[in-house]
């Protein structure tokens, strides 16, 4: 069938972002026009990949802060960044943690932060009549944490609720043994959100501290779409952010390759079915042969109803209901992991199943056909992950933390339908050649029903 | 929150109806219209990017099966991507996979609905796929017999894996003692096992005809286009069946408080919830639909609420707790709280401490300004959910296979409004009755005198 390129009437605010994925390439403008990327800089000095879009009366901002993320976690304070996070919308400056809630409640604005292994993450969200007490009630947050003892005991405590109710999930806990297992002596081996022990021994002055240490100017990236003057939106931005630190401290963070390769691991949990969780080298995210890994990842477990593992694990023999694999590219680590659940009886055969599919195409690679389609699903659904604001501010945000350059977004289709079978071929052969993989099975699997550990 | 819907696929989320984004926002220029055939159609304009949400929604869910076949309405949602006389098994996904689209489909108790997201140029492609498959499945053994043991690993993914799952599905099979809402949207376990292909085709040509649907269009288009493209695509579908009023067994009024007790050993973190038999928007009257909705956020929707206050906050019994409210059904339908006991909690003192909250509303009533704050935060929702176009389809959508219409969406926002401290107080004490209610606890099998120890 035809995929229609070039030719589509284009409308609408997003405009932009369709017209530079399908017609021509520009860089950025000095004036914002609607559906644009500007790369604005503030008075301050700081830069934020701005669109204007008049549609609706709301702003999305999204924010980060590169590098700040779990992997600056002390060694026995695992989850320290993640109760941060959490900590840090309640309350700040004369505000105790009701008032502060109440008065993002009267005006429905939407504050959050998060926390990942590489990145600390913030994002706000108002109607635009609101956008001064928003962006006040951020650079409280930021510039006047309260982190009230009070606040922290009942983070802490609702953090833990969660650790334990995860301990019984099975994808969490095969999650969490695999980077245990993959990365003893490394900050990526240790869980985000903690554990008991580890968040029990979080203090105040942590709090503060991980805050001053990591949240700087140098380290942070802004993004926002919606309806607001540049020049305004560039005010209300330095507002919040041009008083932190200018210079955060980061604790480098090494590069790391996954261990325990060829390892087989059994978590018993007394559950009917087992939950398998495999993973090894993959790419990262810079490499020169990341897009072609990514195009035949698709092919093999990625995300349409037609990959490989799809076919053969759940459409032909109705083994199990999720199948998948994915690159998972971390600043210091780029892996390949994948995973299924299927009946206890059956997880070796499916296991097995899933290495002979990885062990054929690493071999042989993907068909031409398999290639061409998987080339035509990723250029033609890529328009897709900008059709709202939230969207949008949140691509802009990802393309500046992965470094990829504002023009990325014109570039990115040309560079899948560049990848050739010889491309994939050399990919295939840097990360599933020796198919060595840490395998995790959660549940009690028969006939490899011996366990060891839990 | 618990989720009403289920999916075709995993890796899309569970889908959980936003019923505080229930929507007709200022400016939004919904119409509708309907096909000779019955097929009613909606029209949700969002031009900014050339990107359209299809979804197709069937009035039928799990609340329609026959007793002892749970588990039928979803189960055909899955053998609908198996194939049509004129298209082969595989087919249709692997042309939307080809364009670069986006497809899964879910299935509630009121309503199945099937769904591609695809670049605007690609929408009349996948229209007459959809068009083609609401009268022309074929199954045969060979596909229908893997599909069964897929639907039964989903089991096990959701629910038999998980004794908070577990003991969500007891709590709503006791909360309907007569009415089909009782059974779990995928079916029981035994169920499943004995359905066939006739039994799903049966179902099929009972209830899958065009003047059972709903096509809802969302995205860069015109009433106009809209309606060229249904003409030409659904509108060739023959109306293959007749469809009778949805009249499911209808509840008792209840009269007794029923508990509940899972206990397993996976346990690691106890909780308590329960489930109150409400009226729902279709079933209320007046604003009451409206009021058990700001009710919900005020009693439990988030850090300001009064469970959240009173629990977490001032007793610091729970790590966690909240409400909900499940507004969007066709009949009588849910209004749930929950709380997390933090170490050392009893269940029963955490529930003593809930039911104290719940009767303190009912007798003393809420502050006029707490109530005006939640009504901002959910008329602002409506706003807010203005800028995706995949949640409109699934908000109109869901609303119409309920018992709604499109001009009771968009008088939601206004009916909130009206919404007084008064209404709110009769809601709390008209519905969160005991008697109304099934209360769960999940725990781990308890050593006498001894409790648990805080690490």
């Amino acid at each position: 069938m035809k995929i229609a390129r070039g030719s589509r009437r284009i409308s609408g605010f997003f405009k932009g972002i369709a017209m530079a994925l399908a017609l021509f390439s520009s860089g950025a403008t000095a004036e914002a026009q609607p559906g644009k990327i500007e790369k604005l800089v503030t008075p301050a000095g700081i830069e934020v990949w701005f669109i204007r879009d008049d549609t609706l009366p709301i702003i999305s901002l999204n924010f980060a802060f590169d590098g700040a993320g779990a992997c600056q976690d002390p060694a026995d304070r695992a989850g320290l960044a993640y109760m941060t996070a959490s900590t840090l919308d309640e309350g700040a400056g004369d505000l105790d943690a009701k008032t502060f809630h109440e008065r993002l409640e009267r005006r429905a604005i939407s504050l959050s932060f998060s926390a990942d292994l590489d990145t600390f993450r913030g994002s706000l969200r108002m109607l635009s009549d609101d956008r001064e007490e928003a962006f006040e009630l951020l650079r409280l947050s930021l510039q006047a944490p309260r982190f009230d003892q009070e606040a922290i005991d009942r983070i802490r405590a609702s953090v833990v609720a969660a650790h334990r109710r995860s301990l019984t999930n099975p994808s969490e806990v095969a999650s969490l043994r695999w980077f245990a297992s993959a990365f003893p002596n490394h900050p990526y081996g240790r869980p985000v959100k903690g554990d008991e022990a580890s968040v029990g021994g979080v203090e105040r002055s942590m709090l503060f501290a991980f805050v001053k240490k990591n949240l700087a100017r140098s380290n942070l990236k802004v993004a926002a779409v919606g309806s607001i003057e540049s020049k305004e939106l560039a005010r209300l931005v330095d507002q919040v952010f041009a008083k932190l630190p200018e210079k955060a401290d980061l604790t480098p963070i090494p590069d790391i390759t996954p261990e325990s390769l060829g390892r087989r691991d059994i978590v018993d949990l007394n559950i009917p079915q087992t939950t398998i969780l495999f993973g090894g080298i993959g790419l990262k995210r810079k490499d020169p042969d990341f897009m072609p890994a990514y195009v035949l990842n698709h092919v093999l477990g990625g995300g349409s109803f037609s990959s490989r593992l799809y076919r053969e694990v759940r459409e032909k023999r109705g083994l199990a209901y999720s199948v998948y694999s994915y690159l998972s590219t971390l600043d210091r680590s780029g892996l390949f992991l994948g995973g299924t659940s299927t009946r206890n009886d059956r997880a070796v055969e499916a296991l097995q199943l899933i290495e002979e599919e990885i062990a054929r195409i690493a071999k042989d690679g993907p068909t031409a056909e398999e290639l061409a389609q998987a080339k035509s699903y990723l250029t033609g659904s890529y328009l897709l992950h900008f059709d709202t604001s939230a969207k949008v501010a949140q691509q802009l945000l990802e393309i500046q933390l992965e470094d990829l350059g504002i023009d990325y977004i014109e570039r990115r289709n040309k560079m899948v339908n560049a990848v050739t079978a010889e491309d994939v071929r050399r990919a295939a052969k840097r990360f599933l050649a020796d198919s060595k993989f840490l395998v995790i099975m959660v549940g009690r699997p028969a006939p490899l029903a011996k366990s060891n550990g839990g | 929150m618990s989720a009403i819907a289920i999916c075709a696929a995993a890796g899309s989320a569970a889908v959980l109806l936003p019923t505080a984004a229930k929507t007709q926002p200022q400016g939004l220029q919904v119409s509708e219209f309907k096909l000779a055939n019955g097929l009613q159609v909606v029209v949700i304009p969002d031009r900014r990017t050339p990107v359209v949400t299809h979804m197709i929604w069937y009035r039928v869910g799990s609340a329609d099966e026959t007793p002892g076949k749970s588990g039928l309405a979803h189960f055909l949602e899955h053998l609908m991507f198996k194939g049509t006389e004129k298209n082969p098994a595989g087919k249709f996904s692997q042309v939307v996979a080809t364009i670069g689209g986006q497809e899964n489909a879910f299935t509630s108790q009121d309503y199945t609905a099937y769904f591609q997201r695809v670049t605007k140029e690609n929408l009349e492609q996948v229209m007459t796929f959809e068009a083609d498959r609401m009268t022309g499945l074929r199954l045969t053994d060979e596909v229908v017999l893997p599909e069964r043991q897929v639907v039964l690993e989903e089991r096990r993914t959701r629910t038999d894996n998980d004794p908070a799952a577990q003991l969500a599905e007891a709590l709503t099979a006791a909360l309907y003692v007569n009415h089909p809402y009782g059974r779990p949207i995928i079916g029981w376990m035994h169920e499943i096992r004995q359905l066939s292909r006739e039994s799903a085709l049966d179902f099929y040509r009972r209830f899958y005809t065009p003047n059972n649907a709903v096509l809802v269009l969302a995205g860069d288009l015109d009433e106009k286009e809209a309606k060229l493209l249904a003409e030409k695509t659904y509108g060739k579908v023959p109306r293959v069946a007749e469809v009778a009023p949805r009249m499911r067994p209808i509840e008792p009024e209840p009269h007794a408080h029923r508990r509940l007790t899972l206990t397993d050993q996976r346990v690691q973190q106890p909780s308590m919830s329960r489930y109150y038999l409400v009226p729902s928007y279709r079933t209320a009257t007046g604003n009451e639909g409206e009021a058990l909705e700001v009710l919900s956020h005020v009693l439990g929707g988030g850090q300001t609420s009064h469970l959240y206050r009173a629990l977490v906050v001032e007793k610091g019994l729970a790590a966690n707790a909240g409400a909900w409210y499940q507004g969007t059904a066709l009949d009588a339908t849910r209004f749930g709280v929950y709380a997390y006991p933090r170490p050392g909690v009893a269940l029963e003192a955490l529930e003593a401490a809930l039911d104290d909250v719940i009767e303190d509303i009912a007798k003393k009533g809420v502050d006029a300004e707490e109530v005006e704050r939640v009504k901002t935060r959910i008329i602002a929702s409506t706003i807010f959910a203005q800028d995706n176009q995949a949640s409109l389809a699934r908000i109109y959508g869901a609303a119409l296979t309920t018992g709604l219409t499109v001009a009771s969406v968009k008088e939601w926002p206004a009916k909130v409004r009206t919404v007084t401290p008064e209404d709110v107080q009769k809601a709390a004490k008209n519905w969160l009755e005991l008697r109304r209610a099934v209360t769960g606890y999940l725990m781990r099998p308890q050593t006498v005198g001894a409790p648990e120890k805080r690490s």
